[in-house]
C-alpha cells in the first residue's frame, strides 16, 4: 500500500530542488496565485488603499517565510515536540482565560509585552497534530477507550477558546481533530451515534449560547427579518455577489463595496467584492486554486510514510476545505455568520500566519520523505 | 512508530468524504450560480435601489416686488440641519458638539433622539445660516445631515407685513398675498439621480430628471415708500391716542391700485416667535365697521341724482333734533337752516335724515351698492368680509335715517376707500387691485360726472375754514373728504365713551390723484373725533405721498398760466 517513489529518487540531492528546499512546487505556486488574486481584491475592496495593501502584503511575506521555515523541520522532529506544543498551547489558553486582553468584546488576545498572541491559533495546528501524535502510536483503527482519549485531546481546547467566546475557531478546530480521528478509522456506529448526538445538542447548544450568536442563526434562518440591522450584513453581501453576474463589473467597478454598502469588505465579506468585480467566472477562478490546494494537500497525505505524518496532513488538508466552505458559505448565505476570514485574501489577522505554517507541515511531509530500504 | 506504517484510510471513509466535499462544493457553486445568473436581475436592481437614489432640487420661491421692483419678500438660500437617529445615537460626543453649536439644550436634543430613535430623518434645526452650516459641515459628525432650503424674508418687515402675509417653513404661503398668489409664487422643484453611498452621501451625479423651476416673481401695486409712510404715521397716531387699532388704505384714483395698506397693531413677519393670533389680521380688508358721517357723500350723491335737490337746496334742521317714530335724530349743535352742502360740511344728522327719507329706499340703496358697499372689492385677498348693506325693502323709516348717517351698515377700510374713489374718479368705479397695473381698467359708472363733481365741491369745504377737517389740509394742495365719529356697538346698543374716528379724503381735488382712509379705533376719551385723530394722519401721509409722486399741486400757477396760454395765440 505504501506509495513508492521512482527508482530514480536515490537520495534528496538527485531528486531536485523541491527536495533540497523542502518545497512543493505545485502547492508553492498555488498559493502564491491566491494570494496575487487576493491582493487584487484587497485593493479594490479596501478603497484602493496602498498602505493597507502594503501591510498584507509584508504579512503575506511573513506567512511565506514561517511557511519556508516549518518546512525544514522534520516530521521527526514535529513528532516529538508535539506533546509540548500542544502542553503549552493549553497553557496559554488558560493564561488567556484568566487575564486575556478583551477586544472586539471578546478575550481572545494574551499581551506578551513583544507581541500581542493569539493562542487560539497555535492551537489550530497543535489539536490535529496531538491527536495525530496519540493515535501515531496505537493500532488502528483505534477502540473506544483511545476514541476517548482523542475526544478529551479535542473536548478541552475547544471549550476553552468557545468561552472566550471564539465559537468560529473552536468549531474549526474541533473539526480539525474530529477529522485525525475519522481518517484514523472512526467505527460508522460511533459516526451515527455522533451525528445523533449533534443534532441532539443543537438544542442545548443554543441554550449556551451567547445573545448575538443567537441572532446570527435566526438571521440566517430568515434575513429580511431585519434588514437594517442584524440582516443587513447577509442581504448587502447577497446583493454585491448577485449583481456581479456572470463577468462581474470589472475590477474596481463594484457599487455595493465601493460605495460602502457592503459591511466588512475588506475582512470576512471580501468574497462578495471578488463576486461583484469579477463575476461567476472570479468564483470559478478562486475556487479552482482553492481546489487544487486541497487535492494537492490531500495527495501528500497519500503519499505521507508514517501514520502521524498522513493523519497530520488529512486534517489539515480537510480543515482547509472547512475554512473555505465555511466563510463562503457564510457570505452566499448557505450558513450562518461565523467571524471566519476567507483564507488568504481577507485582510489581516495571525490567522494567514497559521495557515501557512499548515501549508509548511505539509510541504515538510512531502519533502522529509525517506526512500524505502529495500 | 513504524508499527502503523501500513495504515491506510478505510476505503468507506475515503468514498464519504469524497462524496461530502463534492457536495459541498456542488451547493456552493450553485449559489453561486443561482445568485449570479438566476436572481441577477433581480439583485442588480437591488443594488441600485440602494445607491440610485432621486434627491429633489429646491427651486426658489418668487420675489414680491413693490411697483418701483423694490424687494418686499425674497428668499435666501439657507440650510437645515437633520440627523438620522439610528447613526447619531452612538456619536455621544458629537450630540454635545452640536447641540453646542445650533444652541440647543443637549438633553432636549438626547429626548429627541431617543423618541425618533426608528427613525431616519429627524429635522434638528431648520433654516441656519450659510456659515452655521459651514460649521456643522467641518464637524463631519456621523449621522447628521445638511439640506438646502429657502428661507423666505421680508426687507420691509412689519411695514408691509399684512399685505404680504408669510410662508411657513415649508415655504407654504400662510397668510396676505403670499397665501393668495401661492401658486404663482411657488417654485416647482427639480429632480436628479445621484449615486450615494452607504453613509447617504451623494458620491456623483447621474442625470438630470428634471430642471428645478424658480416661482414668479410677483410686482404689487404697493408703492414702499408711501407705504412706509403710512405706517410710521398710523403708528405714531396709535402711540399719540392710545386706541386699540387702525387702519389705513391709499388708493391710486386713476387706476384702483392700492398703493399703501397699513394696519395697527403690526407684527414682525422675520420673526414670528411672540406672534399673536390678533396682530396678523389685516384689518384694513378683513374686518367690518360703522362708517358713520363718511357715508353721508353718497346720500347727498342720490338726493342730486334724483334731481329733486341741489347743492344749494335749503334744509333746515331746527331745533337741531328731528322725531323719527318713537326715536330721536340728534345733532350736536342746532344748525340752523343749511343747505345741502352745509349738511355735509357740518356733518348734520338731521338734515340727513330729513334728505334721506325723501328718497326712494331703492335708490339710496342702489347707489351704496353701485358704490361697493356689501360686496367683496376684487381685491382677491384672502379672508376680505363684504361689509353688511341690508335689502332696501325690510328698511322702516328708522331705519333708513340711521343708515344715512352710518349706522346699521358696515364696511371695510378698503371698501370705503373704493367708494371715494368713485366720487374722486367723477363716478367711474374701477376694481381695486394690490397687483400692479399695466392697462388702466375702463371701470363702471356708477354715478353722473356732474353728481360726483358737485359731491366733491362739498367734499372740499369739509376742509375749509368751516368744516369739521381743517386737519386734515396739505399745504399746497386742495384736499377734499369727509370725517367720521362713530360711537361703537357693543352687546345691547352703542357706548357712550367708545368710538371710532375715520377720515375719508381725496387730492388734489382739481385733478384727483389720491384716495386715501384713515380708521382708528377706540382712541383715549380726551380726542375722539375723525376731525382729530384721523384727519392729521391723513394730511401727513397725503403730503409726503403726494411729492413721492411728483403730483403738481392744484394751485401751480406757472402751469395753468403756461397752459392757458400755449392755448390761444398771441
Amino acid at each position: 500500500m505504501r506509495p513508492r517513489l521512482p527508482a530514480s529518487h536515490h537520495d534528496a540531492s538527485r531528486r531536485g530542488w523541491q527536495y533540497s528546499l523542502h518545497i512543493d512546487a505545485p502547492l508553492l505556486f498555488a498559493l502564491v496565485g491566491v494570494s496575487i488574486l487576493g491582493l487584487m481584491v484587497l485593493y479594490s475592496a479596501s478603497g484602493e488603499d496602498t498602505d493597507l495593501v502594503w501591510r498584507q502584503l509584508t504579512r503575506l511575506g511573513i506567512a511565506f517565510a514561517g511557511m519556508f521555515a516549518v518546512a525544514q523541520i522534520t516530521p521527526q522532529v514535529l513528532l516529538r515536540s508535539t506533546p509540548w506544543v500542544f502542553v503549552t498551547g493549553i497553557l496559554l489558553l488558560f493564561a488567556v482565560l484568566v487575564m486575556g486582553e478583551v477586544s472586539g468584546g471578546a478575550q481572545r488576545w494574551l499581551d506578551l509585552y513583544i507581541i500581542r498572541f493569539q493562542p487560539s491559533e497555535m492551537m489550530k495546528l497543535a489539536v490535529p497534530m496531538m491527536v495525530a501524535w496519540y493515535l501515531a502510536d496505537v493500532r488502528l483503527p483505534p477502540n473506544r477507550y483511545h476514541l476517548l482519549a482523542g475526544g478529551v485531546i479535542i473536548v478541552v481546547p475547544v471549550l476553552m477558546i468557545a468561552k472566550q467566546p471564539d465559537l468560529g475557531t473552536s468549531m474549526l478546530i474541533a473539526s480539525s481533530g474530529f477529522f485525525v480521528l475519522f481518517l484514523a478509522g472512526l467505527q460508522w456506529g460511533l459516526l451515527g451515534f455522533l451525528t445523533v448526538i449533534a443534532a441532539a445538542a443543537a438544542p442545548l447548544l443554543w441554550h449556551f449560547m451567547h445573545d448575538y450568536q443567537r441572532v446570527r442563526v435566526i438571521t440566517f434562518m430568515n434575513p429580511e427579518r431585519d434588514p437594517l440591522g442584524a440582516g443587513y450584513h447577509i442581504i448587502q453581501s447577497k446583493i454585491a455577489i448577485g449583481s456581479g453576474g456572470l463577468f462581474g463589473k470589472g475590477w474596481l467597478n463594484g457599487t455595493q463595496s465601493q460605495l460602502d454598502f457592503l459591511p466588512e469588505r475588506s475582512t470576512d465579506f471580501i468574497f462578495a467584492v471578488l463576486g461583484e468585480e469579477f463575476g461567476f467566472l472570479g468564483i470559478l477562478l478562486l475556487f479552482a486554486f482553492y481546489i487544487f490546494i486541497v487535492i494537492r494537500s490531500t495527495l501528500i497525505a497519500i503519499q505521507a510514510q508514517d501514520t502521524f505524518t498522513r493523519l497530520l496532513a488529512g486534517s489539515l488538508a480537510l480543515t482547509f476545505f472547512v475554512y473555505i466552505i465555511v466563510n463562503t458559505g457564510m457570505v452566499t448565505g448557505l450558513l450562518p455568520v461565523v467571524g471566519l476570514p476567507l483564507p488568504m485574501i481577507s485582510y489581516g489577522g495571525t490567522s494567514i500566519v497559521t495557515l501557512m505554517a499548515g501549508f509548511g507541515i505539509l510541504m515538510s511531509i512531502q519533502t522529509h520523505r525517506k526512500l524505502l530500504p529495500t | 512508530m513504524n508499527r502503523n506504517a501500513t495504515f491506510s484510510v478505510p476505503p468507506g471513509r475515503r468514498i464519504l468524504l469524497i462524496l461530502v466535499m463534492l457536495l459541498a462544493l456542488f451547493m456552493l457553486v450553485w449559489r453561486a450560480v443561482s445568485l449570479q445568473v438566476l436572481d441577477k436581475d433581480f439583485l442588480q436592481t437591488q443594488g441600485q435601489a440602494r445607491h440610485l437614489r432621486v434627491v429633489d432640487l429646491p427651486a426658489h420661491r418668487g420675489m414680491i416686488l413693490d411697483r418701483h421692483n423694490e424687494p418686499l419678500a425674497v428668499s435666501t438660500p439657507v440650510e437645515s440641519v437633520w440627523v438620522n437617529p439610528q447613526e447619531l445615537e452612538s456619536v455621544q460626543e458629537g450630540i454635545s458638539t452640536l447641540s453646542r453649536l445650533l444652541s440647543l439644550d443637549r438633553d432636549h436634543v438626547q429626548q429627541l433622539l431617543a423618541r425618533n430613535a426608528a427613525r431616519e430623518f429627524v429635522y434638528l434645526r431648520r433654516h441656519v445660516s450659510p456659515s452655521l452650516a459651514a460649521q456643522v459641515r467641518m464637524l463631519d459628525i456621523e449621522g447628521v445631515y445638511l439640506q438646502k432650503e429657502y428661507k423666505r424674508y421680508y426687507p420691509a418687515g412689519e411695514v408691509a407685513a399684512h399685505v404680504l402675509g408669510f410662508t411657513n417653513i415649508d415655504d407654504v404661503g400662510q397668510e396676505g398675498l403670499e397665501l393668495a398668489y401661492g401658486e404663482w409664487l411657488r417654485g416647482e422643484p427639480g429632480a436628479k439621480r445621484v449615486i450615494k453611498d452607504g453613509q447617504r452621501h451623494a458620491v456623483e451625479d447621474v442625470e438630470s430628471i428634471r430642471r428645478p423651476h424658480p416661482g414668479k416673481d410677483l410686482v404689487l401695486s404697493i408703492d414702499r415708500r408711501i407705504q412706509y409712510l403710512a405706517y410710521r404715521e398710523l403708528k405714531s397716531a396709535m402711540r399719540e391716542h392710545g386706541a386699540q387699532s387702525a387702519s389705513a388704505v391709499v388708493l391710486d384714483v386713476k387706476t384702483g391700485e392700492v398703493l399703501a395698506m397699513v394696519n395697527q397693531p403690526s407684527y414682525n413677519p422675520n420673526n414670528r416667535h411672540k406672534l399673536r393670533r390678533k396682530h396678523l389680521r389685516n384689518r384694513a380688508v378683513t374686518d367690518v365697521f360703522e362708517p358713520g358721517s363718511t357715508i353721508k357723500p353718497f346720500i347727498v350723491a342720490t338726493a342730486l341724482e334724483s334731481e329733486r335737490y341741489r347743492p344749494s337746496t335749503p334744509i333746515n334742521t331746527e331745533p337741531g333734533w328731528l322725531r323719527v317714530g318713537v326715536n330721536t335724530v340728534k345733532d350736536v349743535h342746532n344748525y340752523g337752516m343749511l343747505d345741502v352742502s352745509g349738511v355735509i360740511r357740518k356733518s348734520s344728522n338731521v338734515g340727513i335724515t330729513k334728505i334721506a327719507l325723501s328718497l326712494p329706499a331703492e335708490r339710496i340703496w342702489s347707489t351704496l351698492s353701485n358704490a361697493g358697499f356689501g360686496v367683496q372689492t376684487e381685491s382677491g385677498f384672502p379672508g376680505e368680509a363684504s361689509g353688511l348693506l341690508a335689502s332696501y325693502r325690510n328698511w322702516n323709516p328708522i331705519e333708513t335715517a340711521t343708515l344715512a348717517f352710518g349706522y346699521g351698515i358696515s364696511v371695510t377700510p378698503l371698501q370705503l376707500a373704493q367708494a371715494y374713489a368713485v366720487v374722486a374718479a367723477e363716478g367711474i368705479r374701477r376694481p381695486v387691485s394690490f397687483l400692479l397695473r399695466d392697462t388702466v381698467p375702463r371701470g363702471k359708472r356708477v354715478l353722473s360726472a356732474r353728481v360726483a363733481q358737485q359731491v366733491m365741491a362739498m367734499l372740499e369745504d369739509v376742509t375749509g375754514p368751516e368744516g369739521t377737517a381743517l386737519a386734515a389740509r396739505v399745504a399746497g394742495y386742495r384736499v377734499a373728504g369727509k370725517t367720521g365719529t362713530v360711537r361703537k356697538s357693543i352687546a345691547g346698543g352703542y357706548a357712550d365713551d367708545r368710538y371710532l374716528a375715520v377720515f375719508a379724503g381725496v387730492a388734489p381735488v382739481t385733478n384727483p390723484r389720491l384716495v386715501m382712509v384713515v380708521m382708528v379705533n377706540e382712541p383715549g376719551n380726551d380726542k375722539y373725533y375723525g376731525g382729530q385723530v384721523a384727519a392729521p394722519v391723513f394730511s401727513r401721509v397725503m403730503s409726503g405721498a403726494l411729492r413721492l409722486m411728483a403730483i403738481p399741486p392744484d394751485n401751480y400757477p406757472i402751469l395753468e398760466t403756461r397752459n392757458e396760454t400755449s392755448g390761444e395765440p398771441a
